[in-house]
C-alpha cells in the first residue's frame, strides 16, 4: 500500500507536467505595463491569437500587474482538455456553442451579475455569446469565371454537378469528427433541410478534402489546391482576403447559419473578480461602436447589416447533437455521405 | 357629582377586531390555498413538457442488428427551453447499461411498469424534477428494455411560483384593506343608533324626562324599555317630591301665622305681665319654628334644585339690585344704610332662584347682625370670577368658630339675641358650591364681617 502511495506522489508532478504539456496550436503570454508580479488569468480559446490580442491588449491598459495567459486549440479539445482539468483554466471562449452550452449545463460556468446583453445572446448569465459569425461558403473567383457565383447550397449542387471536372478533389469542408465547429455547423445546417445531405453526397462523389480548421481551408484556397470551401467561417476568410479579389465569400441566401462565439469563468477559477472583468470588457468591445482596432471580430448586432440573424440559439437543444448515440447515428450518415 | 361609570372594553373595537382578525385569517387561509394550488398546476405543467420530452425520445428507439439507435428530435431538447433557462439532465438506460446521458441522475425506485413517472430530486446541489418511462424493443432474437429519463431544474417554476405569490399576496392584501374599510363601516352604522341615543339623552334638558320615541334597533329595545321606565318613575317621585315640599311649607307655616296672629291679638288684651311675658316667649318661639320651617325649607329646596341646575344667562348686577331694593325696608326700619356699586353689568350662567334665596341669606345676615345707624356695602363685580362681596359694620363673626358656621344648624355665640336657625350660611355655600364656586367668610381689619360669594 505504502508504495503504491509513494508511486502516486512520485507520479503526481510528472501527471502535472503532461497536463502542461498538451500540444498548444499556439500560446501567448500578454503582460500589463506594471511589474508583471500579479496574478495571471489563463484562457483557453479557440480563436486565433491575432483576433484576441488587441482585446486582450486594451484590458491590460487598465490592470498594469495583471498577466494574461492565452492558450489556443480547437474546439472539441477545448472541451476534452477543460473538462479534465476545470481549475487550470479562467476563461474558456470557444466558437463551438454546443460544448460551450454542455459545459455551463454541466455547472462548470461561474454566474456574472449585471451584465446588459440581449437574452438571446447569454445562458444563466453564465455563457455570453458576443460575436454572431456566419459559415459561409468560400470559393476561388478563378474557378468560377465565365460562371455566375453560386447564392444558395442549390446553385452549389448545380455547379458542382456542371462541371465535375473542376471541382474533383478541390472542395474542402470541416471533419466534423475532429472540429467541435464543424459538427455544430453540420448539425445545424442538417436540422435545417434535406439539401445539406444531398451537397455532402454531391460533394463525397467529387472528393473532398477533410480539414480540422477554417485557415488551413482558406490557406488552401489561396494556394488554388481548393476551389470551394464549404462552412468556413466568414469572419477568418473576410480578414485573410482584405485586399485580393481571388476569393469570394458567399453567405448562402436560402438559409444561413450564424454561430456566436461565447465565452465564460471557470467555475474553480482563483481569480474571479479578474475573469468576470474580463467577460464584461469583452461584451463592452463588441457593442456599438465598435472599434475594430480593438475588436477585430463581428461583433453580436452588426451596425452594418441589421438584417435578422438566424442564429443558432443559446438553449438546451444544443445537447441534442451532443448526445453519444445521436452523434454516432449522425457521424455515420455523413461518413457514408462524405468519404463513400 | 355623579361617579363616571367604568369602562370594560368598547363594543366597537371588539366588532372591528372581529372582523379584520376573521379577514385577515381568511387572507391568509386564501393565500395557502391558491399557492398550493398553483404549484401544483405549475408542477404539471413542468411534468407534462418533461414527460413529453422522454416520450419523444422513447419514440425514436429502435433496434438495429440488436444495436439499440435513438435519433430523437431536436424537440425533444428546445421544448425544455424555459425563460430562467433551467438545466437539462437526462439519461438513456439500455436495461442496466447507460447508454448516454448523466450517469449519476438518480433514477426512481420501485417497480417499472411502463408508466411515466415523476419524481422531485436533488443533484449537483439543486432541486430537479425528473420523468421518467420505458419501453421494450423487441429484435429478431433479443428482447431490450430502454429507460429514458429527463430532468430539469425549477428555476423557472419557482420564478413564477414567486410571481404567482407576489399576485396572490397583493391580492390578499387588497382584499384585508377593504375589509378593514368594510368593518369600520360596518361598526360604526352598527354602533350609531347606540350614540345617536346617547346623544339624545344627553341634549336633553334636566326637566325632560319623557320616554324616547323614536325607532331603535331591535337590540337595543330592552335598553330604551328599561330607560324609559326608569325615567318615567323618576319623573313620577320628582314631581312628588317638588308637590311635597309646597305642601309642606304651606302646611307648616299657615297654621303658625295663624298661631301667630292669635297670640299677638292675645297679648293686646292681656294685662298681667306674668303672662305677657309668657305671650311674648310664645310668639318668639313661633317665629323662630316659622323662620326654622323656612329655612329648612329653603334647603330642601336647593338640594333637590342643585341635582338638576337649570343654567340661564342672568345679570347678577341687575339680581343684587332687585334684593337690595326689596330688602331696603327692612334697613330703613334699623336705619341702615344699604349700599350697592356696580353698574357695568356682569353676566354669569346661573339659577336665578337658588342665586337669589343665597345672596338673600347674606344680606339677611349682615342686617341681623350689625348693629342699627351703620353701613352695609354690596359689590358686584366679574373680575377675577362672576362675585358678590357683602360687608357690614358690625362685630363680625366670632373669630374661633369662624370655620363652622357654614354648617348646618350651626350659630355663632353672637346669634343669642336673634332669631335664627343656623341654616343661612350653609344655604349660601351649597348654592355656591352647585354653581362652581365658593363662599369666603372673613372679618375686615377695620371690623365688620365680610363675605364674598363668588361663583
Ligand atoms: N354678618 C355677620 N356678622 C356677625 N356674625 C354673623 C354674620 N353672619 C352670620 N354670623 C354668624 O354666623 C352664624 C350662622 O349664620 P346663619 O345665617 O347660618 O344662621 P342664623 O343667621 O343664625 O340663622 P338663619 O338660618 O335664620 O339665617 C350666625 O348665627 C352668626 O353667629
Ligand atoms: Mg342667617
Amino acid at each position: 500500500m505504502r508504495y503504491i502511495l509513494a508511486l502516486i506522489f512520485a507520479l503526481l508532478p510528472l501527471m502535472a507536467l503532461a497536463q502542461q504539456q498538451e500540444t498548444w496550436e499556439d500560446r501567448a503570454m500578454f503582460h500589463g505595463s506594471g511589474s508583471g508580479s500579479g496574478p495571471t488569468l489563463t484562457i483557453l480559446s479557440s480563436t486565433d491569437r491575432s483576433f484576441f490580442a488587441p482585446i486582450i491588449t486594451s484590458f491590460l491598459a487598465q490592470r498594469p500587474d495583471l498577466s494574461i495567459e492565452y492558450l489556443v486549440s480547437g474546439t472539441a479539445e477545448i472541451d476534452r482538455i477543460f473538462r479534465q482539468d476545470p481549475s487550470g483554466f479562467d476563461l474558456v471562449i470557444s466558437s463551438a456553442m454546443d460544448l460551450q452550452f454542455k459545459l455551463t449545463n454541466d455547472g462548470h460556468a461561474l454566474a456574472i451579475e449585471g451584465v446588459t446583453t440581449p437574452d438571446w445572446a447569454q445562458w444563466r448569465q453564465s455563457l455570453f455569446g458576443f460575436t454572431t459569425e456566419p459559415a459561409a461558403i468560400v470559393v476561388r473567383r478563378a474557378d468560377f469565371a465565365g460562371h455566375s457565383l453560386p447564392q444558395t447550397r442549390q446553385d452549389l449542387i448545380k455547379a458542382l454537378r456542371a462541371r465535375p471536372e473542376v471541382f474533383r478533389n478541390r472542395l474542402g469542408t470541416y471533419d466534423i469528427r475532429q472540429s467541435g465547429l464543424g459538427y455544430l455547423f453540420a448539425t445545424q445546417d442538417a436540422r435545417a433541410s434535406e439539401t445539406y445531405w444531398r451537397l455532402m453526397e454531391v460533394m463525397g462523389s467529387l472528393g473532398t478534402r477533410l480539414y480540422c480548421c477554417s485557415g488551413d481551408m482558406i490557406t488552401d484556397l489561396q494556394k488554388g489546391e481548393l476551389a470551394v470551401a464549404y462552412n468556413v467561417l466568414g469572419s477568418y476568410a473576410a480578414a485573410r482576403t482584405k485586399d485580393s479579389e481571388e476569393l469570394a465569400i458567399i453567405l448562402p441566401a436560402d438559409f444561413p447559419i450564424t454561430m456566436m462565439r461565447s465565452g465564460f469563468v471557470s467555475a474553480q477559477t482563483k481569480q474571479p473578480k479578474h475573469a468576470r472583468d474580463f467577460i464584461r470588457h469583452l461584451l463592452k468591445v463588441q457593442s456599438a461602436p465598435v472599434d475594430p482596432g480593438i475588436f477585430p471580430l463581428p461583433p453580436l448586432i452588426p451596425a452594418l447589416d441589421p438584417r435578422p440573424q438566424s442564429a443558432i440559439g443559446l438553449g438546451p437543444a444544443l445537447m441534442t447533437y451532443l448526445d453519444p448515440l445521436k452523434r454516432r447515428t449522425f457521424l455515420q450518415e455523413w461518413t457514408s455521405a462524405v468519404i463513400q | 357629582m355623579t361617579e363616571s361609570p367604568k369602562v370594560s372594553g368598547s363594543l366597537r373595537n371588539r366588532l372591528a377586531v372581529t372582523l379584520i382578525g376573521g379577514a385577515s385569517l381568511l387572507a391568509v387561509l386564501l393565500f395557502l390555498v391558491v399557492r398550493t394550488y398553483a404549484a401544483q398546476i405549475a408542477q404539471q405543467g413542468q411534468d407534462s413538457i418533461l414527460g413529453a420530452s422522454v416520450t419523444s425520445i422513447l419514440d425514436a428507439a429502435v433496434l438495429r442488428d440488436d444495436q439499440v439507435e435513438i435519433d430523437f428530435p431536436y424537440a425533444a431538447f428546445s421544448m425544455l427551453t424555459t425563460p430562467a433557462h433551467d438545466r437539462v439532465f437526462y439519461a438513456i438506460y439500455r436495461d442496466a447499461e447507460l447508454l448516454s446521458g448523466y450517469a449519476d441522475l438518480p433514477l426512481p425506485k420501485g417497480s417499472d411498469s411502463g408508466e411515466r413517472r415523476y419524481q422531485s430530486a436533488e443533484f449537483i446541489g439543486k432541486p430537479i424534477r425528473i420523468s421518467t418511462a420505458s419501453r421494450t424493443l423487441l429484435g429478431a432474437d433479443v428482447k431490450t428494455r430502454i429507460t429514458v429519463s429527463v430532468a430539469q431544474t425549477q428555476d423557472a417554476l419557482s420564478d413564477r411560483l414567486n410571481a404567482i405569490s407576489r399576485n396572490i399576496a397583493s391580492f390578499g392584501i387588497g382584499f384585508f384593506v377593504l375589509v378593514v374599510l368594510l368593518s369600520f363601516w360596518a361598526t360604526s352604522s352598527t354602533i350609531a343608533p347606540l350614540n345617536r341615543l346617547a346623544t339624545s339623552v344627553t341634549r336633553r334638558g334636566p326637566q325632560d324626562l319623557s320616554p324616547v320615541i323614536k325607532p331603535v334597533p331591535t337590540e337595543m329595545l330592552p335598553l330604551v324599555a328599561s330607560l324609559n321606565r326608569l325615567m318615567a318613575r323618576l319623573n313620577q317621585s320628582l314631581t312628588q317630591s317638588e308637590d311635597f315640599i309646597a305642601e309642606a311649607a304651606h302646611r307648616v307655616r299657615t297654621p303658625l301665622a295663624t298661631v301667630r296672629s292669635h297670640a299677638e291679638t292675645t297679648l293686646q288684651r292681656v294685662d298681667k305681665e306674668q303672662n305677657r311675658q309668657a305671650l311674648r316667649a310664645m310668639i318668639r318661639a313661633i317665629d323662630e319654628s316659622s323662620r326654622a320651617a323656612g329655612q329648612l325649607l329653603d334647603h330642601a329646596m336647593i338640594t333637590f334644585r342643585a341635582d338638576q341646575l337649570e343654567y340661564q344667562q342672568l345679570d347678577l348686577v341687575e339680581l343684587v339690585q332687585k334684593l337690595v331694593l326689596r330688602l331696603s325696608p327692612v334697613a330703613e326700619m334699623k336705619d341702615i344704610d344699604l349700599r350697592f356699586l356696580g353698574d357695568q353689568p356682569v353676566l354669569c350662567q346661573g339659577d336665578p332662584i337658588l342665586l337669589q334665596n343665597a345672596i338673600r341669606n347674606l344680606i339677611d345676615n349682615a342686617l341681623k347682625y350689625s348693629p342699627s345707624e351703620s353701613a352695609i356695602d354690596i359689590w358686584v363685580t366679574s373680575q377675577p370670577q362672576p362675585q358678590v362681596e357683602i360687608r357690614d359694620q358690625g362685630p363680625g363673626f366670632p373669630i374661633d368658630e369662624i370655620s363652622d358656621l357654614a354648617q348646618r344648624f350651626s350659630r355663632g355665640n353672637n346669634a343669642a339675641g336673634t332669631i335664627g336657625s343656623g341654616l343661612g350660611l350653609t344655604i349660601a355655600q351649597d348654592v355656591a358650591i352647585a354653581h362652581g364656586g365658593k363662599l369666603a367668610l372673613s372679618n375686615h381689619t377695620g371690623g365688620g364681617a365680610c363675605v364674598i360669594f363668588s361663583l
